[in-house]
């Protein structure tokens, strides 16, 4: 069997372990880090992509919203690239309490979340599609992230300091020896292929999945995924991130990101994190809830819904998933279960991912018997050295010097044939549902309908694929697709499918592929 | 919106027919009833589904398996599939309705009938069934075997032809000929322009020097007896000259394949029929959105349609509605899962139970409301769950109606063609 040495493992390919192995790769260590799918697959990839300014946590977890301040700060200095500065708003709808507001000022103020209370005409001026019903608003530094952006260039980070990163590399053990965990045995999921991996430390940091891998050691880590689901609609209904300012509840979120608005969320507990099933009961309330911020808010194209797990760790058994701090948890299991060599960091939220991390590897560094500072908060990462923030109109502006310089592969999100091959490039794709989180393909309003065919036929030329391969690829794309889009299926988005189905089945009649 | 009431447009049935949506289904139902010199009114939400899909005549292309002739595999499959439009459609009825599109698009060179499929390439290298397809796509029939060189056109992003060469390599195709496929990729002059869209390449293989060039870099790449595949771009309104200078000069049979939406050749059937209509004086309303009725006595009065911003009355004495389907809004499916025929708000049949999934967990089976639509009785007249009319002169075509999947049996234009031909056979007939 090929084995690989090294000093750090990380387990998890999401931002905690991204940011992980950044970290542990910074401050000298040699580490690698394995992952079953591709990279931001889980929690990461499926959040709302808020940016907390920790005004969601400011009355009722102030541990986290303090931690959510300086995150913030950080991660808009060494992450801005993946970061778009929407700012966000806390509205006292006619739904909610106005009385709330004061609450909510005090405990800002008390967390340190900076907060204005601003005019209802102005925030109108600003929003105009928000109802007009409006009592209270308060402004809070909120924002957008891009996680799949924000993995990529994490891992990108660890990679220049000499980390190796292998996505599709299911952990399948463990290896304990006399009481200590010494390395793991790992399956290359693409070519099957065994690999062991030696090291000194591993470091667990598998999110919702964290008791699943602690197991592995012989450790009971009670992690509760907490299932959220998220809506996209098909453009940007507000600019802001939006917030309901009342306790936390379903649905009292909009964020906008990219082309799209994401309505979210609800927090159920689940027992298996792989296992996240939406109910048109639950996408029904999400709608709901929309309209009270937004009116017409059903009327708007419903793009994908899908759903998170949140990673939420608890000592003891909790009721309510909700009453569980969003903070994290690192678990040096010496102390607490007498296996050496293993650390399950777990908890916590994207945006925290960084100090997460910090934590993590300042864990590691006592294991292992060295001093070395953390760096990551000051040192950007790649493609964040000049702090601008990404701006929505990116890709309009860097086509408009020479209109038509170039085919635009997907015109819902404008991409450029070749922000998708450097995306094949650098990425190393395995199908194009990997292609679409580098470049959000087929995430636009159309979902697909023309530009897949297209990133097929550039995958099927760029990578050399064989027919079958490239036939398999989309094949298995429109099955992934399908599986977001059809809960939510109707009206306008309906046709619109509609449409698509009338371009594979009937145009191209992709059912009837030889294989 | 102002509640104005909405104004007949002259006096009470200005026209003998209205026909709603102008799909392959409305226009021939029209062209069909302004030739028999009926007044015709065609009113449409827009351009029809001619702008998206490939103009071959699909009538039934998979039952089961590909099917090699449409006339032997239609009683099987009306009898397997009872509440299927063609049970109402009889053999006889759709080989006249071939055979009058053939007639009425002269300029096409349409071949084929409803004795055997042509197998032609889809733009990913499917072999596809098909009844009848004009001339320009004829050399593509994958039956006959051959050596088949597929033509790349850089700066089209909607054709890739080495992956469809690879696929067309494979495909499955009725009896034993050999196929073999190679690419050719040409770069031909577009100025500055570096993404140009099919109808762009239409409008520029209408021009010679244009077609001077591809034929300069082409020729010299061919070898003698290979079919030459295009992507479906060469020309509009000047196709067939363009076609047959290319087979002229190249000394080789020059084929089109279909590319993504808009259809170019799509779009010249569209202009043709559009024209003959117009020649026979039939009045095309295009960005009226029909959405209400008057009526009296169990008759539709007039329809009630919507043009820039004024609602208006068509009166007539008979009216096809020709929506299609959900793509074209010609059905609705609103949240609560409802299924919804806009217009008049007919009858609805093939609709899943109320509990019952509206879709399946897998893209590729089968859909519940896959179905769903207006059923017709033996004079094409959209009827109710006891299977009366709704309206004594109200006929339905197209896409709009109940028990096909067309995507799946190969079988929309032939559908709409053979409905749309047979809802002017009833509307004379009672006339």
């Amino acid at each position: 069997m090929p084995t690989l040495e090294t000093e750090v493992l990380v387990v998890g390919g999401g931002s905690t372990g991204a940011g992980v192995v950044r970290d542990a790769a910074m401050r000298g260590f040699s580490t690698v880090l394995v992952e079953r799918g591709d990279l931001a697959t889980g929690t990461t990839g499926r959040f709302h992509g808020l940016l907390h300014s920790g005004g969601r946590y400011a009355v009722k977890d102030p541990v986290a919203a303090r931690e959510c301040v300086v995150e913030n700060a950080i991660l808009r200095r060494i992450a801005a690239d993946c970061i778009e500065d929407t700012g966000g708003l806390f509205v006292s709808t006619r739904w909610d309490d106005p009385a709330f507001g004061d609450e909510f000022l005090r405990g800002c103020r008390e967390t340190g979340v900076p907060v204005d209370e601003v005019p209802v005409a102005e925030v109108l001026r600003r929003e105009p599609r928000l109802d007009r019903g409006i009592t209270r608003a308060f402004a809070v530094p909120d924002a957008n992230l891009d996680p799949w952006k924000l993995v990529s260039a994490c891992t990108r980070s660890a990679s220049e300091h000499a980390a190796r990163i292998l996505p599709y590399h299911r952990l399948l053990g463990l290896e304990v020896h006399d009481g200590k965990v010494v390395g793991a045995r790992v399956n290359n999921e693409l070519t099957g292929e065994e690999l062991e991996i030696r090291a000194e430390l591993v470091i667990n940091a598998s999110g919702a999945w964290a008791g699943q891998i602690a197991s592995l050691a012989g450790c009971v880590v009670t992690v509760l995924p907490g299932k959220g689901i998220m809506i996209a609609m098909n453009h940007r209904l507000v600019n802001t991130v939006v917030n309901r300012c009342k306790p936390p509840s379903d649905g009292d979120i909009i964020v906008p990101i990219r082309t799209v608005s994401v309505i979210g969320t609800t927090d159920v507990r689940v027992a298996d994190p792989d296992e996240l099933e939406v109910t048109p009961g639950e996408i029904d309330e999400m709608l709901d809830e929309g309209e009270k911020l937004v009116p017409g808010f059903r009327e708007a194209r419903a793009l994908r819904v899908w759903a998170g797990a949140r990673p939420l760790y608890t000592p003891e058994d909790v009721a309510d998933t909700r009453e569980v701090s969003r903070t994290h948890t690192v678990l040096d299991h010496a102390k607490r279960d007498g296996v050496e060599g293993f650390i399950t960091i777990t908890g916590g939220k994207t945006t925290t991912f960084r100090l997460m991390a910090e934590h993590a590897v300042d864990a590691a560094c006592e294991k292992l018997g060295v001093v070395r500072e953390c760096r990551t908060h000051e040192e950007p990462l790649p493609g964040s050295e000049e702090e601008r923030f990404y701006w929505l109109g990116a890709r309009v502006r860097a086509q408009e010097p020479v209109p038509n310089s170039e085919e635009i592969i997907c015109e819902c999100e404008l991409i450029t044939r070749s922000h998708l091959t450097e995306a094949l490039a650098h990425g190393r794709p395995t199908g194009l549902d990997d292609v679409r989180r580098k470049v959000r393909l087929a995430m636009g309003p159309c979902q697909g309908g023309f530009c897949i065919y297209r990133a097929t036929g550039i995958l099927h030329e760029f990578e050399h694929l064989d027919h079958r391969a490239a036939n398999t690829a989309l094949l298995d794309f429109l099955q992934e697709r399908w599986k977001g889009v059809q809960p939510i299926l109707h009206g306008d988005q309906f046709r619109q499918a509609r449409l698509d189905d009338w371009i594979f089945q009937g145009l191209l009649a992709v059912e009837h592929l030889p294989q | 919106m102002t509640a104005t009431r909405p104004q007949p447009l002259v006096g009470p049935a200005s026209y003998d027919t209205v026909v709603i949506g102008a799909g392959l289904a409305g226009l021939t139902a029209a062209l069909r009833l302004a030739e028999a010199g009926q007044r015709v009114a065609v009113l449409a939400k827009g351009v029809g589904a001619t702008h998206l899909a490939p103009p071959t005549i699909d009538v039934l292309g998979y039952a089961g398996g590909p099917v090699d002739s449409p006339a032997q595999a239609l009683p099987e499959f009306t009898a397997a599939n009872p509440e299927h439009p063609y049970r109402q459609l009889s053999i006889d009825l759709l080989g006249d309705s071939l055979d009058w599109f053939k007639a009425r698009l002269g300029d096409h060179g349409y071949r084929g009938g409803l004795d055997e499929n042509f197998f032609v390439p889809t733009a990913i290298g499917v072999a596809k069934p098909t009844a009848l397809l004009p001339e320009t796509m004829a050399a593509g029939d994958l039956r006959r075997g051959g050596r088949f060189v597929f033509v790349g056109l850089r700066g089209l992003k909607d054709f890739f032809p080495a992956y469809l060469a690879e696929n067309v390599a494979r495909a499955p195709v009725p009896g034993d000929a050999s196929v073999t496929t190679r690419v050719v990729e040409l770069a031909p002059p577009l100025g500055e322009a570096r993404d140009v869209s099919s109808a762009g390449f239409a409008r520029r293989f209408e021009r010679a020097d244009f077609r001077e060039s591809v034929l300069a870099a082409l020729g010299r790449n061919l070898v003698p007896g290979e079919l030459v595949g295009f992507p479906a771009v060469l020309g509009l309104g000047g196709a067939r000259e363009v076609w047959r200078e290319l087979e002229a000069r190249l000394g080789h049979q020059v084929f089109e394949v279909p590319t993504l939406p808009p259809s170019v050749p799509g779009i010249r059937v569209w202009e043709t029929m559009t024209s003959a209509l117009r020649r026979q004086g039939a009045r095309l309303v295009i960005g009226s959105t029909a959405a209400g009725a008057e009526m009296s006595n169990g008759r539709l009065e007039g329809v009630v349609a919507h043009n820039a911003g004024r609602p208006l009355t068509y009166r007539a004495r008979s009216f096809v509605l020709a929506t299609g389907g959900f793509p074209s809004a010609g059905l609705e499916l609103d949240f609560s899962g409802q299924v919804r025929e806009p217009v008049f708000d007919l009858p609805l049949a093939g609709l899943p139970g109320q509990n019952e999934p509206r879709f399946a967990t897998d893209y590729f089976d089968e859909h519940a409301l896959s179905r769903a639509g207006v059923a017709v009785d033996a004079s094409r007249r959209p009827v109710n769950l006891e299977g009366a009319p709704v309206y004594e002169n109200l006929y339905a075509a197209g896409a709009t109606l109940a028990g096909a999947v067309p995507w799946r049996e190969g079988s929309g234009n032939g559908l709409s063609l053979g409905s749309g031909y047979a809802a002017a056979s009833a509307i004379l007939e009672a006339a």
